[in-house]
């Protein structure tokens, strides 16, 4: 099989500060991988070609890179399966500074690892050197879905908020400090769910399921994320505005079948929380002046009383303690401080919301596994919730969705 | 200048495992590492390790004496018993760092069965042992703080009067060289896979530790000892691990015969590695084999078995050979895996150089003698690796620091200067590698003799002729994987040497080791390791005799 790479090469010790596109044209076997391909390249024809690799069967995780566009192993993709009239195109991954040709700088990427204080800290007295901790299969098992992770940086390349926001932890250290938090072994997760409940920390994820696309081991990052968001606000910390967005988006849908657009923004920056209030009165302006604004009153769904049977379901599933539910109508009066101030800024910022988002994270299949979780839950909704928005798609359709979950 | 008290070369599981002993015994340590720890070879065991957990019925010396059975008689006692009598500590301090064991129904760590053995005493994670082990060592490293140099490439060890003080090292990122000074050195370096092709071992592994040690004169020991893997793909050399055959997968020939039956009636398919690689090649030869392959058949075993236990093997199977394991059998040979000889060290990790250490692959104690069990070598690493970090700790305290001949890097920077400048118009590496790579793997394999040995030391040296004129085409200086991989080929050729030469000197078949112009052990004159090392004049052949304690050679059989 003859196939054309197409290699994107920089090379910082030339004079010539830009990358470009070098093409190679090599025969390969059918069963041949792009690292294959590339290695191929770098013994025969062009020796100066630069990249990671080791193991060749992706456990040493060396050769994460762009093909066609998107993070893989180069070492677990074969060119039969992704070649494309003839070629195959080879870049470097991405977030992360190129150090020459398809080689990155991974520093960024172990700080990070290392600022989730990566390593068992169990309580107590030296254990006994002859005895094991004792602790279940079950629980090891889904650690192991973690411990997979080679640390290959497939799931950061294609980040999209590290692609705006160089501070956020990424999705492979936050998986990390999950596989602490979630080992029945370590000692009080507390500390751990506090410093990760900062500003680049769990909440700063936006949900687009692209580390969970590109990870070629399985791992699931964001569904860490999610977990750990579930046990941050288990433990309490409730107060960040990611957690009180879930819960005021959840709460909503509980209630009256959809989410309460007026209510939310106002909910999830907090309600006593003037400053951030204010800041949101030039959008509320725009959003006026652009016919987008929310109804005062929420709507009710007809689909509501299904949504809550679905509710009642998973709350008898549910072992997370019971939280206390205000009615969103009642926000605005309980807080006559702010009412003001809330109800006219509510009024103009929402439909500026309502235009922000896209039904476009519909992928219900990835929370079909395991328990559910109230995150993951709020997860769904959310998801769900858009897909019911949809002029295209039908209320109806949602329902049976949702009855199919019950049901489980 | 950098200095240290102790340099750990190499950060595998040995590699850490030594500078975690140091560090907590108190003294100033650092590892160096031409990847990322975490990219380490170790990675790739999937199997497990093994213990004998004498509180739960598993007395360590039957531990012992499988694995000294296992070496054909060729291990040193004395280290066997250090080795498996502290095995259960070490995987429990494991556990205790981190690592998810496999656990049994009571949340104890659970065992598989593995080859050679009359028990199931492998601990296992998965199928990701040995990536298990080293992330977690990875952490522990992190957590006591031991600094790291990442992609830094070593390039020599420093010798002054006989000691080690150091080496000179290549900041791969940036081309720079630096002499780092150390009290003690340790050698983590791994396996020399590499120097035989196809391989299971990956791309780094290309005996560095080995031939930086034998370049200085210290002794390399049972270097003719090579472990074929009876199970390797026959596309790309890949490893379908032992853990099939634990779980009861079979090896059937052409006529669909479970042939183990005629070679080792008791174990079948767990007899020792060596003896069932050599079955297969029998069959192969005696025309029972398809395409120079026999058959790895997982059918009887069920999806549902294939799925949970196997999932990996099944995945290589289906992409690198096309089949599916639950339907049809895998086409599989025996390809070179493990290097059971290496850089000679007594039980505290003490090479035959003053301030020299060496640990895991790379280091000979001799604990696999002429044959590895299955799952002893994560074990070696561990266990010899926290104690020659503690021993050199202790080395290095008693160390009086002294100034070091100024000329060091210049010396390393014209030796690759000479190399860069050579004609873009030369031969490649890579040609070279692959030269030497397929007379090592048709001259030094599961079979030998005395005329394909000699073929292939003289087809060495015209190898070497030829790497003396090899062409870096890269000349920039960030980055330059091409000069590495042409460095590295020179350290493969002195591992290659030294293979070849250990396996001309032993004139008998043991272990590994079998030739078949003389296919008999012969205890009376072969009872002894062969030591090769590198003096003013070209290598240097010696003997040094097996320990022996309470196993008496026996007659081997599965
Ligand atoms: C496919 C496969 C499966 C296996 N399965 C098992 C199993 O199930 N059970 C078992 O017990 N064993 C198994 N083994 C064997 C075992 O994995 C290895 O023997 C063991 O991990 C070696 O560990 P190490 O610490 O000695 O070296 P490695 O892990 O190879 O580490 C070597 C280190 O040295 C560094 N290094 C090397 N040269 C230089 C240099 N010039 N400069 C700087 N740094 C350098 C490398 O960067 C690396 O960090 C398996 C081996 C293979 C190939
Ligand atoms: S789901 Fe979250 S962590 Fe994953 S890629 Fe998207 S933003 Fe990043
Ligand atoms: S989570 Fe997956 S993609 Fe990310 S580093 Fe780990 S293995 Fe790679
Ligand atoms: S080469 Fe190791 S993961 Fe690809």
């Amino acid at each position: 099989m003859e196939v054309t790479l197409s290699v994107k090469r920089f090379d910082p010790d030339s004079d010539q500060h830009s990358s470009y596109n070098q093409d190679y044209v090599v025969e390969m076997e059918e069963s041949a991988t792009v690292l294959d391909g590339l290695i191929k390249v770098r013994e025969e024809v062009d020796g100066t070609l630069a990249l990671r690799c080791s193991c060749r069967s992706a456990i040493c995780g060396s050769c994460a890179m762009r093909v066609n566009g998107q993070a893989r192993l180069a070492c677990n993709t074969k060119l039969v399966d992704i070649v494309d009239s003839g070629k195959v195109v080879v870049e470097p991954a991405g977030n992360m500074e190129v150090v020459k040709d398809l080689v990155v700088d991974f520093s960024p990427f172990w700080d990070k690892v290392r600022d989730v204080k990566p390593w068992l800290d169990p309580e107590g007295p030296d254990p006994d050197p002859d005895q094991e901790y004792l602790a279940s299969n079950e629980a090891m098992l889904d650690l192991a879905g973690v411990m997979a992770c080679i640390m290959c940086g497939a799931c950061v390349s294609d980040c999209t908020v590290l692609e705006v926001d160089p501070n956020f932890l990424g999705p492979a250290a936050l998986a990390k400090a999950y596989r602490f938090v979630a080992d029945p072994r370590d000692s009080d997760d507390e500390p751990r769910l506090s410093d990760l409940n900062e500003y680049g920390g769990m909440w700063d994820c936006t949900r687009c399921m692209q580390c969970v696309e590109v990870c070629p081991k399985g791992v699931d990052p964001m569904g860490r994320i999610m977990s750990l968001r579930d046990k941050a606000m288990a433990t309490g910390y409730t107060s960040t505005y990611g957690a009180r967005h879930s819960m005021a988006f959840t709460n909503g849908v509980r209630q009256e079948g959809r989410v309460d657009e007026l209510s939310l923004p106002v909910l999830s920056k907090g309600v006593f929380n003037i400053v951030e209030q204010i800041k949101m009165i030039p959008l509320g302006i725009r959003a006026q002046l652009a016919g987008k604004r929310p109804p005062i009153l929420p709507h009710k769904n007809p689909g509501q009383e299904n949504v809550r049977r679905i509710f009642n379901r998973l709350d008898k599933h549910d072992n997370s303690p019971d939280r206390l539910e205000i009615p969103t109508a009642i926000i605005g009066l309980a807080s006559p401080v702010v009412l003001t101030f809330v109800a006219i800024i509510a009024f103009l910022i929402l439909q500026f919301y309502w235009n922000s988002e896209s039904v476009s994270g519909l992928k219900p299949d990835a929370y079909q596994s395991g328990s559910v979780e109230p995150f993951t839950r709020f997860s769904y909704f959310h998801n769900c919730f858009w897909f019911y928005c949809d002029p295209e798609t039908s209320g109806s359709e949602l329902v049976v969705n949702s009855n199919a979950e019950a049901e489980r | 200048m950098i200095d240290h008290d102790v340099l750990v070369i190499g950060a595998g599981l040995a590699g850490m495992r030594a500078a975690l002993a140091a560090s907590e015994s108190g003294v100033d340590v650092a590892v160096i590492s031409k990847v990322h720890p975490v990219r380490s070879h170790s990675n790739a065991a999937q199997g497990g390790i093994n213990a004998a957990l004498t509180d739960r019925g598993d007395p360590w010396e039957d531990h012992a004496f499988d694995t000294i059975k296992g070496s054909d008689y060729l291990a040193d006692q004395n280290a066997v018993e250090v080795m498996c009598s502290e095995a259960g500590r070490e995987v429990i301090a494991m556990e205790h760092m981190g690592v998810i064991f496999s656990r049994d129904d009571e949340g104890r760590l659970g065992t598989r069965a593995f080859g050679g053995q009359r028990q199931a005493r492998t601990f296992f994670v998965a199928d990701f042992t040995g990536q298990a082990l080293l992330h977690v060592l990875y952490e522990q490293v992190l957590k006591v703080g031991v600094r790291t140099y990442e992609e830094w490439f070593v390039l020599s060890l420093i010798v002054e009067e006989g000691q080690c003080r150091g080496a000179i090292v290549m900041e791969i990122r940036t081309g720079d060289i630096h002499v780092i000074r150390a009290k003690a050195v340790i050698l983590a370096t791994g396996g020399l896979g590499r120097v035989f092709e196809p391989s299971t071992n990956a791309l780094i592994c290309t005996g560095d530790g080995m031939a930086l040690a034998y370049r200085e004169g210290v002794s390399l020991m049972d270097m003719e000892m090579v472990q074929y893997h009876p199970t390797t793909l026959k596309s790309n050399g890949a490893l379908m691990s032992e853990g099939a055959r634990g779980e009861g997968a079979y090896l059937i020939n052409s006529d669909g015969e479970r042939f183990m039956e005629r070679y080792a009636p008791n174990m079948m398919e767990l007899a020792s590695r060596d003896v069932v690689s050599r079955s297969e090649q029998t069959e192969i030869l005696e025309g029972r084999g398809v395409d120079g392959c026999v058959f790895l058949d997982c059918r009887h075993l069920g999806e549902k078995v294939i799925n949970e236990k196997l999932s990996q093997i099944s995945d290589l199977a289906r992409d690198f050979a096309n089949v599916d394991m639950s339907k049809q059998p895998v086409p599989i040979r025996p390809g070179m895996h493990y290097q059971m000889g290496g850089i000679k060290t007594d039980v505290d990790g003490c090479t035959s150089m003053r301030g020299l250490y060496a640990a895991g692959e790379t280091a000979c104690v001799s604990v696999h003698g002429g044959n590895r069990l299955g799952a002893n070598s994560l074990l070696d690493t561990l266990v010899f690796g926290r104690r020659s970090g503690e021993h050199a700790a202790n080395f290095a305290r008693g160390v009086v620091e002294r100034a070091l001949n100024d000329g060091l890097i210049d010396r390393e920077n014209r030796g690759i200067q000479a190399m860069m400048d050579r004609a873009g118009e030369g031969e490649l590496f890579g040609s070279i590698r692959l030269d030497m790579g397929r007379t090592m793997n048709e001259r030094l394999a599961v079979f030998r003799d005395d005329e394909g040995m000699r073929d292939a030391v003289s087809k060495l040296t015209e190898l070497r002729n030829r790497f003396d004129s090899v062409a870096v085409t890269d000349k920039g200086k960030t980055f330059n994987t091409n000069l590495l991989f042409t460095l590295e080929l020179g350290f493969m050729l002195d591992c290659a040497e030294a293979i070849a030469l250990s396996g001309l000197e032993r004139k008998e078949s043991r272990g590994a080791h079998f030739r078949t112009d003389m296919p008999e052990r012969d205890d009376k004159n072969w009872l002894k390791h062969i030591l090769v090392s590198r003096g003013a004049d070209g290598p240097i052949i010696e003997n040094t005799p097996v320990i022996i304690t309470q196993w008496e050679p026996q007659e081997r059989k599965y």
